[in-house]
């Protein structure tokens, strides 16, 4: 058991920018580990579990959530200060979420959309990651994270190793756990062949299309699933619609700037 | 009983085949119907055999259909053998750190001996190619020789190639001539449903043996040939193996390799379902609890981690990574191994989400040999 006096753990501070908490959760989600967890590192800052903060700076910061304000944008600048190492985590943090589909519209159409009085919002034209605006050590994709993954990532910063999680594609998963490839087997669209492994290939093994909630993989090649999936019968707005989701302004997944509609 | 002589068995012949392996202590193992596929599965009766079940394959495509009365009338689906022999994820050791001190444990092997009842030709050829990557040289993996040494191989001549089939080309079939304790080929004429078979060991004569059998007709043996010549002339696709590794070590630097690049997803289906594809990274997992692990897992030569050296990957782009992949099993894998790393089974070509054919690719550089020289991009962003 890595446990050593309060002084001399690390202190762990827990952030949240424009985002639904479920990312954030998934620490809360370490139930069997959470007590461990609390014995190696002093949790300083973490207001989804407890009022009490500590001052910074701290040793380590997870960082949920894009940025989406004028504060969120200053905020961020104090976090980076306060932070040793800063961690993103999730397609928020890491892509700018689901909110970013707000890159591809006229500025404030989704707002007058879903507001009844959106003068009273002050927010930005776009959500975009934590890295355009500050310097990231690393990211943590998903939505939500995967709980191991997380854990992973904080015992090998504890442990002052590389993380091991891969960045390869949800298929080595489906093969790893022999779960027979869909798009091949009956044409599903899926987008597993170009998202980021990290899930354990959940959908497909229950006979679901991956969303791409991970994100894009390291060698995405999003033109040529394009094609197979248009071949297989897809119109090009119904990839298109396929890749809008979470992850939809990560750089290989954006199709183009526009044709998604509140 | 010789191994020379054939025999017929029926199908309640077949079903104590199994039943004798269990009663012998064996875990059996065989092709059932799972998810739409022909996949490696328990079988503890010929009931779970895919019977009456064909298959129709093509490059991205693979579709199960409506057969006749036979058990095995369709090729290799996504599953090979190669997770019972390398499993996709391993813990190669355990260690626990208490005050400052390591200890280390050992991972035991799976006690239980292994019987394959259904292993096609070309299934059997990879487990052989395994054989010489794992089993030998100056570290063979104790846990595979173990449990290489303790398995019992009934091999299922083929009778119906699939559409991405060429065992043919590469010599591993549709026919078997050893490697195996009992070899079985599947008739269905006017003389009615049963199995031709071999032993290729004493142990296999044993068990066949142990079974309700008669000795084998002429007319059952020239049924079977009449069956492997129909087999050979129906497969899929043809690979031009003469020269074939020569070819490749020419032409390095063939415009093909950055054509195939911008179809290739780098998801690495084609390794995954390759039964030859070895590849893996390992591991080591630390634990709050202070215990550690070291894990085999599969990998690929498709990921960019897979190159990973200081500073960066190796073959950052697609190109060089295809390259990479198809050179080594038709070319390099005679230098490394003395045998070709592919054995025709196909799988790749059929697995392939965006139906990339390596056959197809290979004729490409054949009508093109020695096409303009352009350097391969190692450095190239995969955007």
């Amino acid at each position: 058991m890595i446990a050593v006096s309060s002084a001399m753990r690390p202190s762990l501070a827990v952030w949240k920018f424009t985002s639904c908490d479920g990312c954030q959760l998934s620490l809360l989600d370490c139930e069997d580990e959470l007590l461990a967890l609390a014995g190696a590192v002093r949790i300083a800052h973490f207001t989804e579990m407890s009022k009490a903060i500590a001052p910074g700076p701290y040793d380590i910061s997870l960082v949920e959530g894009s940025i989406t304000t004028p504060d969120d944008e200053e905020r961020i600048k104090a976090v980076r200060a306060s932070s040793k190492y800063l961690v993103t985590i999730g397609a928020c943090a890491t892509s700018g979420g689901i909110q970013a589909l707000c890159n591809f519209t006229e500025p404030g159409s989704y707002a007058r959309t879903v507001y009844a009085h959106p003068e009273f919002l002050s927010s930005l034209d776009t959500s975009t990651p934590v890295s355009s605006h500050v310097s990231v050590d690393y990211e943590l994709h998903g939505c939500p994270i995967d709980r191991g993954q997380l854990l992973e990532v904080l015992l090998a910063f504890l442990a002052g190793r590389r993380p091991v999680i891969a960045g390869h594609s949800v298929c080595q998963e489906c093969k790893a756990r022999a779960t027979v490839c869909l798009l091949v087997e009956n044409a599903t669209a899926c987008l597993g062949p170009v998202t980021r492994a990290g899930c354990g290939a959940l959908c497909p093994s229950l006979g679901r299309g991956c969303f791409g909630c991970f994100g894009p993989s390291d060698t995405a090649n999003v033109p040529s699933l394009r094609a197979r999936l248009g071949a297989n019968g897809a119109t090009d707005g119904q990839v298109s619609r396929l890749l809008a989701t979470f992850n939809v302004a990560a750089p290989k997944f954006r199709a183009r700037e526009e044709g998604v509609t509140p | 009983m010789t191994f020379a002589e054939s025999f017929v068995v029926d199908v309640d012949g077949l079903d104590a085949l199994v039943q004798v392996l269990i009663q012998r202590g064996y875990e059996t193992k065989g092709p059932t119907v799972h998810d739409g596929a022909v996949v490696p599965g328990p079988i503890t009766g010929v009931r779970e055999f895919p019977r009456g079940v064909r298959d129709e394959q093509a490059p991205g495509r693979y579709r199960l259909g409506k057969g006749d009365e036979r058990l095995f009338a369709w090729a290799v689906g996504p599953g090979s053998w190669k997770a019972d022999f390398f499993p996709a994820n391993q813990v190669e050791w355990r260690a626990h750190t208490s005050e400052g001190a390591l200890s280390f444990a050992e991972v035991g092997t799976a006690s239980t001996p292994l019987a394959i009842i259904g292993a096609r030709p070309c299934e059997l050829a990879a487990i052989e190619v395994f054989d010489r990557v794992l089993g030998e040289g100056a570290h063979p993996d104790p846990r595979y020789v173990t449990r290489r040494d303790t398995c019992f191989m009934v091999v299922v001549e083929c009778a119906v190639p699939a559409g991405t089939c060429f065992c043919s080309s590469m010599g591993t079939g549709p026919d078997v001539k050893s490697g195996f304790d009992i070899a079985l080929s599947e008739l269905s004429d006017a003389d009615g449903h049963r199995f031709l078979a071999r032993a290729g060991s004493s142990h296999g004569a044993d068990v066949l043996a142990a079974i309700p059998h008669a000795l084998a007709s002429e007319l059952d043996l020239r049924a079977r040939l009449e069956s492997l010549e129909h087999a050979e002339a129906s497969m899929g696709r043809h690979l031009e193996t003469e020269g074939l590794a020569e070819l490749l070590a020419r032409n390095i630097e063939h415009p093909r390799w950055s054509d195939v690049a911008e179809r290739c997803l780098s998801c690495a289906n084609c390794t995954m379902v390759c039964p030859t594809c070895f590849c893996s990274d390992v591991l080591d997992i630390s634990e709050l609890s202070g215990a550690l692990e070291r894990r085999r897992v599969w990998s690929s030569c498709f990921d960019l981690d897979h190159s990973y050296l200081h500073g960066g990957a190796v073959r950052s782009s697609t190109s060089s990574r295809y390259r990479q992949w198809m050179t080594h099993k038709l070319s390099t894998w005679w230098d490394q191994f003395d045998t070709s790393g592919c054995v025709g089974c196909g799988r790749c070509v059929t697995w392939c989400p965006v139906s990339i054919d390596i056959t197809e690719e290979v004729e490409a550089i054949v009508r093109t040999d020695g096409a303009a020289r352009v350097t391969v991009p190692t450095s190239r962003s995969d955007s």
